[in-house]
């Protein structure tokens, strides 16, 4: 087994009666860095992360969390991992310094050592003053700070946060990712979950995009953004041109469409931007050129990654757009 | 705060025996469950107010028109601190199950802490909260003509006894706590516990009861427990019903301790 992956799962597995949540879910995160999963509510993010921090048993697949096998291997896993998870794992009605020293006694430091790494911690998230207050009269920002500082009382070599800034104001998210960043530094992975693009963009190294229970694409965000094509026409209809046309226009696209938006009669196409391909598409959608009203070409972002990439014509299983996108596939050609 | 400040300071200490970290493990709980009953004001309020006025009702209400034989007051406060007892042992396995909802219970899953040190602090909190509230209610009921004829060696017992019961039934509120799929649920095994008191000799007495009910008031587990603490502080021949008290109290703590073990393990 290699040893610069801090995460390995091959053909992980799980469901909850008759409802798959994850299946054929394969995973490999490099050691050190930020690792983003990313998808939509209900795409197995929570599920995933509770297998790899030991909190779930997966029905079928080989994990290996720190180099060591979940399944048979679990106090090796724990002694070496840290879970926040979505919502504060604290004791409300103890202090912040209390649930603190209470987490380094449970990791047997001695009973000096933990206080002064309670105070320590209490420090470097900038909660001295609020450490002997309750964490029932802490902000939702305070809360997450003491939540992911219960989670460093250890040294864990991995970090697992279930998205670490739902639910918090603006101030409190640019705060949370600049501990984050901070967070993985000398050789510590932090894996986290988030539907959030531009946390993902602005965080990770690497970003792994989970949708109905399986990974439909990783790589870093200039990669995944160049699997959709490095940039995007938006082509807007006339309006002389009805709802119908637009429909079939979107249609004839197909997955090349990576958003539609009817209202305004625009949709957007993959593209790597040459004149050539603009000239090509335009054409194709107008051959009698009258339709058109205007086009913008721009610079893909990660909304489109993820649209393509999750986004559902049909209930019906569909093939991830980018696999079918002759761009994306010449594109990736090149950086195989 | 430097990073060789932290990591020097997190260095995990030598590996020691498993029983030492998880003796370790059960004192860290133990000291939360009880910081946390304490800070519970209205937990607290619950606890101590309530056997109290449970008993008051029973001696001024009830008491005119209940023929014992002997002073009702005096009947009726070894069941009154049965019932109390039972009551706040059974309120287990609502704390139990409202802190499995919380998500620090995930938190103490991922660093290995055992069910059965989350469990045990449980339950030694229980068991103290109740100490608390049944030295109450007896300082309470001498206060209102209580006069118990037990030496030393019969209170130690009476308190003994009581004590043992009130480790079971925590033990085995706190697996119900585990079962019940929210705080709600288990409550009513709180009523269920309650009302385990009222067939039994801890207010009336049992042969005033249908025939067919006088079996199972007489065998379940709280008359014993009654009778046993009735005997010891009102001086009266003991006999075997203690030793049945004793063997029931055991062993619903073997069958608890157990089946919560399992049923920790395998939730969530």
């Amino acid at each position: 087994m290699t040893t610069d992956l801090a995460i390995e799962a091959v053909g992980l597995a799980k469901s909850y009666g008759s409802t798959s949540v994850l299946d054929h879910f394969d995973l490999r995160v490099p050691r050190g860095g930020v690792f983003a999963l990313l998808g939509p509510n209900g795409a197995g993010k929570t599920t995933t992360v509770r297998i790899l921090a030991t909190l779930t048993r997966a029905d079928a697949g080989r994990i290996r969390v720190a180099g060591h096998d979940v399944g048979t291997q679990r106090r090796e896993v724990r002694r070496r991992i840290s879970l926040t998870g979505q919502y504060a794992a604290l004791d409300e009605a103890q202090t912040g310094e209390e649930n603190l020293r209470m987490m380094g006694r449970l990791l047997h430091l001695a009973p000096r050592l933990a206080r002064r790494r309670a105070a320590e911690l209490l420090e470097r998230f900038d909660l001295t003053d609020a450490g002997r207050r309750r964490v029932e009269t802490y902000s939702g920002g305070m809360r997450r700070r003491l939540d992911l500082a219960a989670g460093l009382v250890g040294e864990p070599e991995i970090i697992f946060l279930d998205e670490p800034t739902t639910g918090l104001d603006p101030r409190s998210r640019a705060a949370m990712w600049e501990i984050v960043a901070e967070l993985a530094t000398g050789g510590r992975t932090v894996f986290l979950t988030t539907q959030y693009l531009d946390e993902a963009d602005r965080l990770a190294d690497r970003i792994a995009v989970v949708d109905g229970g399986r990974v439909v694409a990783d790589g870093t965000a200039a990669q995944l953004k160049e699997q959709v094509g490095g940039r995007r026409l938006d082509v807007a209809l006339a309006a002389t041109a009805g709802p119908e046309a637009f429909a079939t226009v979107v249609r004839r696209l197909g997955p090349r469409a990576v958003t539609a938006d009817p209202a305004r009669r625009t949709v957007g196409i993959a593209t790597d931007g040459t004149a050539a391909h603009v000239r090509a598409l335009l054409d194709e959608i107008d051959a009698g050129r009258d339709r058109v009203a205007h086009f913008d070409v721009h610079t893909t972002t990660l909304d489109d990654v993820f649209l393509a990439l999750t986004a559902r014509p049909a209930p019906a299983e569909v093939r991830p757009i980018a696999t079918e996108n002759p761009i994306a596939t010449e594109k990736r050609s090149e950086h195989v | 705060m430097s990073e060789l400040a932290l990591a020097e300071a997190t260095r995990r200490p030598a590996p020691r025996p498993a029983i030492v970290d998880a003796a370790a493990d059960v004192t860290t709980m133990i000291g939360r469950s009880l910081r946390l009953s304490l800070r519970s004001v209205d937990g607290m309020i619950t606890a101590l107010a309530l056997p109290i006025m449970l008993m008051l009702m029973f001696v001024y209400l009830f008491g005119g028109a209940l023929r014992t034989g002997i002073a009702y007051v005096d009947y009726v406060v070894p069941g009154v601190l049965l019932v109390c007892a039972g009551f706040g042992a059974a309120t287990t396995a609502v704390t139990v199950s409202s802190d499995l909802t919380t998500g620090v219970i995930d938190r103490f899953r991922s660093m290995d802490v055992s069910g059965a040190a989350l469990i045990t602090g449980h339950v030694v909190a229980s068991v103290a909260r109740n100490l608390v509230s049944t030295a109450l209610v007896v300082a309470v009921a001498l206060a209102i003509g209580f006069r118990p004829s037990a030496g030393v060696s019969g209170w130690l017992a009476a308190v003994g006894v009581l004590a043992l019961f009130v480790l079971a039934l925590s033990w085995l509120s706190a697996t119900i706590g585990i079962i019940a799929g929210s705080p709600e649920a288990a409550n009513g095994f709180t009523f269920f516990v309650s009302f385990l008191a009222y067939p039994s000799s801890a207010f009336v007495p049992i042969d005033t009861m249908p025939s067919w009910l006088r079996g199972f008031a007489r065998d379940q587990p709280v008359n014993t427990v009654v009778e046993t603490t009735r005997a010891t502080l009102t001086g009266g021949p003991v006999g075997s019903v203690a030793w049945h008290a004793v063997l029931w109290s055991l062993g619903i703590i073997a069958a608890s301790v157990s089946a919560s073990g399992v049923l920790f393990n395998r939730r969530g």
